[in-house]
């Protein structure tokens, strides 16, 4: 059996998040390449669905990555995203998810290492959580 | 407007357990503007269902739509064409329109996915608060547009009891003393003559006591 | 006269100003010693959460010829036990003079005056109107509570049935329930200005006589009585001060947290917890004395209404302490 290799979801939000996602690149930092990131303006635009779909789609993670407290580009977005993740966390505890799978974390444009710890930690929490009870892919087969 | 709220999990999923395709159907009126029974919302549970369907090795097949009311003939109608291709219904409007689709599609089972709570309003987006009890005969003109069956948990009409403790219900320090409301209101309406002439025992014909009620526009009918 | 609105104005007579005569309504003991100006004394009695009649039949023993007559608490708390009715017969198989009390919560008009047709005819003679604690704080809180009438509703029913022998919806009663009408009053709940306009109202409905709330902050207190005083409110109904006696300093310290409407100053609970413990019974006792002469040398106050929650022993010699016994006979 092939070495699990999780499926993470990032939603990061333009100003921030995928800013710093960007200097790690610049900055040649090494993190996992598990984490396909998805733009957004911004992390207020998160609803429960965008989350809830991904881990249907065969997400075994997904987090949120927004701007720190008090420095959201549109003001309040990353406030707004906050309480939906944490509500979120519900819904897939509901179904038979861990709510450990979904997480929300804060940085700037500057926090290039920052992005990429954040990417290594999710990794290996995903990691040693294992492949979602629903995603297809590692059901009933062995290997990828 | 009617509020609601979202039944818990395992109760909707054993509802659904012996059925392999649904119409999740939501409802733009009162429910969607409380967020538990909207466009949203359906989007939401039919996910969470799938999935949680798809880990007991058990798949559903969901079709999503919402209809602007569930509480109007007219709309319920919309559906029509999806109920023949579907075993279930699971309405996600409040106790009216779940009534409304089983009544229409009599060959059909339509499950409640809310618990409707109470009629009320939001004091801020996400927080909802009871304020009728529809007893059909307002008094709010005697108690300072603040209503004594609603906000009172004994309903008194010439309270407040004696469990009223600084502005709060007995039954609850979260919970305000509608007659300390009142008295309040009345006060600075000085309306306070209407405090002291005693109400008189209700009558609750009108209220769901009185059997199932109805309302006629004669104007309207042909 | 009820409007079309259903609201009826103070001024028409309804209640109230039959109290300054000594004629009686009833045959009520309770009202004889009123009424003749003697300081009169009420007790209280639980009754049990079992259908055990010798329950009350001790409590009953200990209690004889130490008051005037003695309140059956209606599932107070919302906790269920026998019923006061019922309770009330076995009360007068023992010789005392039962206070009937009907709460709010629990029936409807039709059962009310049932209940009311009912208890005066095996003898009845005191009836306490109550609200009713809500259900929540009891042992049934999946109930369904009435509240189908308020206190205020209850006490004008009373009054009309045994005055004009009228049912509710109108009709003649062939045999009209004499029943002297009684209500609870807390001067120490909130709002503090309403108390007395309430009073006021109850008054207006037709209540004859009052008992409070029990009595600890008798600064309050003197506050609520000369509001009472002021408005002439003294002369229209009887007014009994609630005293109840502390057996601990836990217990004091209990009912100034947890009892919703309880007022229990500082200096109270200081003096019950610098009390060494095996005396603190003794104290609690002192303190409801003292309160007693302090009520009795108040204006507007008819008497005492003492409350010995499942202490019921002790009002004898609370009583005898307070210079109250014996009874007179009437």
């Amino acid at each position: 059996m092939a070495e699990f290799q999780p499926t993470i979801v990032a939603f990061c939000c333009h100003y921030c998040a995928y800013g710093a996602a960007d200097l790690a690149g610049s900055m040649r930092l090494e993190y996992p390449t598990n984490i396909r990131i998805i733009r957004l303006p911004c992390t207020g635009k998160v609803t429960p669905v965008f989350l809830l779909r991904a881990f249907e789609k065969g997400a075994d993670g997904v987090y949120v990555a927004g701007c720190l407290d008090g420095d959201c580009h549109f003001i309040q977005g990353n406030l707004v995203a906050k309480p939906r993740v944490n509500y979120t966390k519900k819904l897939i505890q509901e179904v038979g998810l861990e709510p450990e799978r979904l997480e929300m974390f804060n940085m700037s444009a500057a926090m290039g290492p920052r992005f990429a710890e954040v990417a290594r930690e999710f990794t290996e929490r995903i990691i040693a959580l294992g492949p979602s009870p629903i995603n297809k892919k590692y059901r009933n087969t062995s290997g990828q | 407007m009617v509020i609601g709220e979202r039944k818990p999990f395992e109760e909707i999923t054993s509802m659904a357990e012996g059925n392999k395709k649904i119409l999740v159907l939501g409802c733009g009126g009162c429910v969607t503007v409380c967020l538990t029974g909207g466009h949203d919302a359906v989007r939401v549970l039919s996910s969470q269902l799938r999935m949680a369907r798809d880990k007991m090795g058990n798949p559903i097949e969901i079709i999503e739509k919402t209809v602007e009311r569930q509480c109007d003939p007219e709309y319920v109608e919309e559906v029509h064409d999806i109920i023949p291709q579907v075993d279930a219904v699971l309405s996600m409007a409040c106790g009216v329109g779940v009534q409304y689709m089983a009544e229409r599609y009599m060959d059909t089972p339509v499950y409640p996915a809310l618990n409707t709570t109470f009629v009320g309003g939001s004091k801020k987006e996400g927080y909802y608060v009871e304020r009728c009890q529809t007893c059909g005969q307002c008094k709010l003109y005697y108690t300072g547009g603040i209503c004594p069956i609603a906000r009172c948990s004994k309903s008194l009409l010439n309270g407040p009891c004696g469990g009223s403790t600084k502005g709060k219900c007995e039954i609850d320090p979260q919970v305000d003393c509608a007659w300390q409301l009142i008295i309040d209101r009345l006060r600075s309406l000085n309306q306070m003559d209407r405090y002291e002439e005693i109400m008189t025992n209700n009558d609750w014909r009108t209220n769901r006591d009185g059997g199932p009620r109805t309302m006629v526009r004669e104007d309207f009918q042909r | 006269m009820a409007n079309k609105q259903g609201r009826w104005s103070t001024n028409d007579g309804q209640g109230g100003l039959s109290k300054m005569s000594s004629e009686c309504k009833t045959e009520s003991k309770l009202e004889k010693i009123l009424r003749s100006g003697q300081f009169t004394v009420t007790g209280e009695c639980g009754p049990p959460r079992g259908a055990d009649p010798d329950v009350v039949r001790k409590k009953c023993r200990l209690l004889k010829d130490k008051a005037d007559a003695f309140n059956i608490t209606d599932n107070q708390t919302s906790v269920v036990r026998m019923s006061s009715i019922s309770s009330s017969v076995i009360m007068m198989q023992e010789g005392l003079e039962p206070v009937m009390q009907m709460v709010c919560r629990d029936r409807n008009r039709i059962a009310m005056q049932s209940d009311i047709l009912g208890a005066a005819a095996l003898g009845v003679k005191n009836m306490l109107c109550l609200s009713g604690d809500h259900q929540k704080f009891g042992d049934h809180p999946q109930a369904k509570n009435v509240f189908d009438i308020d206190s205020i509703q209850l006490i004008s029913m009373v009054r009309v049935m045994r005055d004009e022998g009228k049912f509710l919806g109108g009709e003649e009663i062939k045999g009209v329930p004499r029943l002297f009408i009684g209500a609870a009053k807390n001067p120490f709940a909130d709002p503090f200005e309403i108390r007395v306009p309430r009073l006021a109202k109850k008054v207006a409905a037709g209540v004859e006589f009052i008992q409070t709330q029990c009595i600890f902050n008798l600064d309050k207190f003197s506050e609520w009585m000369k509001g009472v005083v002021d408005c002439g409110l003294h002369e229209k109904v009887f007014i009994l001060g609630g005293v109840t006696p502390f057996k601990s300093f836990g217990m004091a310290r209990y009912m100034a947290n947890n009892v919703p409407g309880m007022d229990v100053p500082d200096e109270v609970l200081q003096r019950m917890k610098g009390t060494p413990k095996e005396h603190q019974a003794e104290e609690g006792i002192t303190i409801a004395v003292e309160t007693i002469k302090q009520l009795q040398a108040m204006p507007g106050i008819a008497g005492v209404h003492i409350m010995a929650i499942e202490w019921e022993e002790k009002v004898g010699e609370i009583a005898e302490k307070a210079g109250l016994l014996p009874r007179p006979s009437v």
